[in-house]
């Protein structure tokens, strides 16, 4: 792991420079780790996607001491079990909705490909035989919420397959200046669903019906403690949906009568690594019983 | 920090907002431990003028009080109060007549206060006797008006808004901070120190050199998200095979934490630096970190001014720090 500091007040750790389950893993570890050490002096610890950040207070723990403590953790991480208690929550997912198609037909000039949809240009530099078959590799596996952030609420997710099944797929050419609120993105190997309307350089594929952010505290199944549905760590399965239950979820939404199915589960990395598939089919399995 | 509760504003008075100025919202010292939501720290950017500010006018050093960007916003006030103004020289004025920057003074029930021009710096930072007294979300009365969150409705202000003061302030007029203890605009080009790191080994040698030889200037985008820098050279890159995740461009990184003051680079040309509504990740590499000491200097930077950029290590940055608190334990002895 490289260490660096962030001036006086962040170390800053990049666990690897590309992106893999097992980077991720090892960043939310220690950020656990370092979350019940307790060390006083600290204010903030981000997990991110194959690195973590710790901001902390010099005047309380100098520099040198804080980074001694982290590579303490480090060297505990080691013999670390391969495994977390997390939960598994369901989103229905409206792909090719009208409005993300709107609204990237208003930003054509600024794509790789002006001439068809995110999703059209999406399924052929992935080699997928239409949209109908990208969708389904993108709702057929399950993601890991590998970040929080960029804005409030903002999961970063990246889908639990091997590496030679992960979608890719280029960021605008340029940035887009307005996204919808709720809109499933896409680049690089990571889909973020934007938590409040506003500017965005993904692709865009879908939206979904259910808000993820909730700053004047209206929705019962988002903590009030937090604001935020999302935490580094949840995973995240996308179930494609018709304008017809979209619509029916967001009325219900509307009514504060909604919660997103979720189950606690337990993923082990090693488990995965020996059969990906099987491991995603019990996971999405915890959701029916 | 947060000394006023809600529940103290019963019977509160008002402050009515005639004209919001540019950008001016509710502030105090932030919201810490958020960041990994996304939520960033909000909060004043020019942190020691809004504490001065407050002790100014008797209030606990965290009370919430307006933050005034470029151009000030026209107040009526609807009972006696006791304000302060510290920060960019924004010369106030109250029914037209002059009022002082950094010092205390009495705002009669019927009077307006107003700006004029800004001459120098950026941001004013104003302080009621009681605080301001908008619900506390998160722990803080600050706004992050990006995610709609805290402040006054979760956003600027807008002509007739109407402000709660906290009861219970029992401010003095005529108390004034002397001018060694004023941290304001400073001349230019302005000194940003930085400590060198994050991803700093990604730029070519000489390209590390030149970004300390550059004068850069303070680009329009400049807001309390990010201060965004132009007018130096271009930034090259050390060769390498872009790893798994991270994207085309060089300066494409697996997305990753920002921190506070961290200079990222997209595309290599233009410098920004986080500030205190920061989005708190990213793809792009930041090459390292203006130190905690400078941070209140961005804050009162205009679009326009030259900066550059001076690298200092560790023991140079907490050396920084440990001045800047002095400067704060002077202002607190002067103002007990």
């Amino acid at each position: 792991m490289r260490y660096s500091f962030g001036g006086d007040e962040h170390i800053f750790v990049e666990v690897d420079e590309s992106m893999s389950l097992e980077a991720f893993f090892k960043a939310l570890y220690i950020t656990n780790a370092v979350r019940e050490a307790a060390i006083p002096g600290v204010t903030e610890i981000c997990p991110a996607n194959a690195s973590f950040q710790v901001k902390f207070d010099p005047d309380v723990i100098a520099p040198d001491a804080m980074l001694a403590e982290l590579r303490k953790l480090e060297d505990k991480a080691a013999h670390a079990p391969s495994e977390i208690a997390t939960r598994i929550i369901e989103l229905p997912a409206f792909y090719d909705d009208p409005w993300t198609r709107e609204t990237l037909m208003r930003f054509r000039d600024r794509h790789q490909d002006p001439s068809g949809t995110d999703l059209d240009y999406a399924a052929r530099i992935t080699g997928k035989k239409d949209v109908a078959e990208f969708v389904a590799a993108h709702a057929g596996a399950p993601w890991f919420v590998s970040m929080v952030g960029f804005v409030a609420g903002l999961p970063f997710l990246y889908q639990m397959v091997e590496r030679s099944r992960q979608l890719e797929a280029p960021k605008y050419l340029r940035p887009r200046t307005d996204t919808p609120a709720l809109t499933i993105g896409h680049g690089g190997c990571f889909t973020a669903i934007y938590s409040v309307r506003g500017a965005g350089g993904y692709q865009m594929f879908g939206i979904i019906p259910t808000p993820i952010y909730d700053p004047r505290s209206e929705h019962a199944y988002i903590p009030s403690d937090t604001m935020c549905l999302f935490k580094p760590g949840d995973i995240v399965r996308f179930r494609a949906i018709e304008r017809p239950e979209y619509d029916a979820i967001q009325a219900e939404v509307a009514a504060g009568r909604y919660a997103p199915k979720m189950a606690d589960v337990t993923f082990s990395l090693d488990a995965f690594h020996k059969d990906p598939d099987a491991c995603n089919a019990k996971l999405m399995g915890a959701l029916n019983d | 920090m947060h000394a006023t509760p809600s529940s103290w504003g019963r019977s509160m008075t008002e402050i009515e907002v005639k004209a919001p100025g540019l950008a001016t919202t509710v502030q105090d010292l932030g919201r810490p431990g958020y960041y990994h939501l996304g939520i960033p720290l909000s909060g004043a950017m020019d942190q020691l003028a809004l504490i001065a500010a407050n002790l100014l006018v008797g209030n606990p050093e965290g009370a919430a009080g307006l933050e005034a960007v470029f151009l000030g916003p026209e107040l009526a006030f609807e009972a006696d109060s006791v304000i302060a103004i510290c920060g960019a020289d924004m010369p106030p004025k109250v029914d037209g007549a002059p009022a002082p920057l950094w010092e205390s003074f009495e705002v009669k029930a019927g009077q307006v206060l107003s700006f004029d021009f800004l001459r120098k710096g950026a941001r004013a930072y104003i302080a009621v006797a009681g605080g301001l007294d908008v619900p506390v979300v998160l722990g803080s009365r600050s706004t992050y008006p990006l995610g709609g969150l805290g402040g006054f409705e979760g956003r600027a202000l807008r002509a007739g808004d109407r402000l709660a003061v906290g009861a219970g302030g029992a401010g003095r007029a005529g108390r004034s901070l002397p001018e060694a203890l004023r941290r304001g605009p400073t001349g230019a080009p302005a000194e940003l120190r930085m400590l060198p790191g994050l991803y700093w080994h990604r730029v070519a040698e000489p390209a590390q050199a030149r970004f300390f030889e550059d004068v850069w200037k303070v680009a329009p985008e400049a807001d309390r998200i990010g201060y965004r820098f132009r007018g130096g050279r271009q930034l090259e890159f050390a060769p390498r095979d872009q790893p798994f995740g991270a994207g085309s461009d060089p300066s494409n990184i697996v997305d990753a934490c920002y921190p506070y003051g961290s200079i990222q680079v997209p595309g290599g040309a233009e410098p920004i630096v986080l500030h205190r509504d920061a989005v708190s990740g990213g793809g792009y590499m930041m090459v390292g970190t203006v130190i905690s000491a400078d941070m209140d200097l961005i804050g009162q930077l205009q679009p326009n001014v030259q900066v550059r950029f001076v690298e200092v290590d560790m023991e140079g940055a907490l050396a920084a720090r440990a001045d800047r608190a002095g400067v704060l334990k002077r202002i607190r002895a002067h103002l007990a």
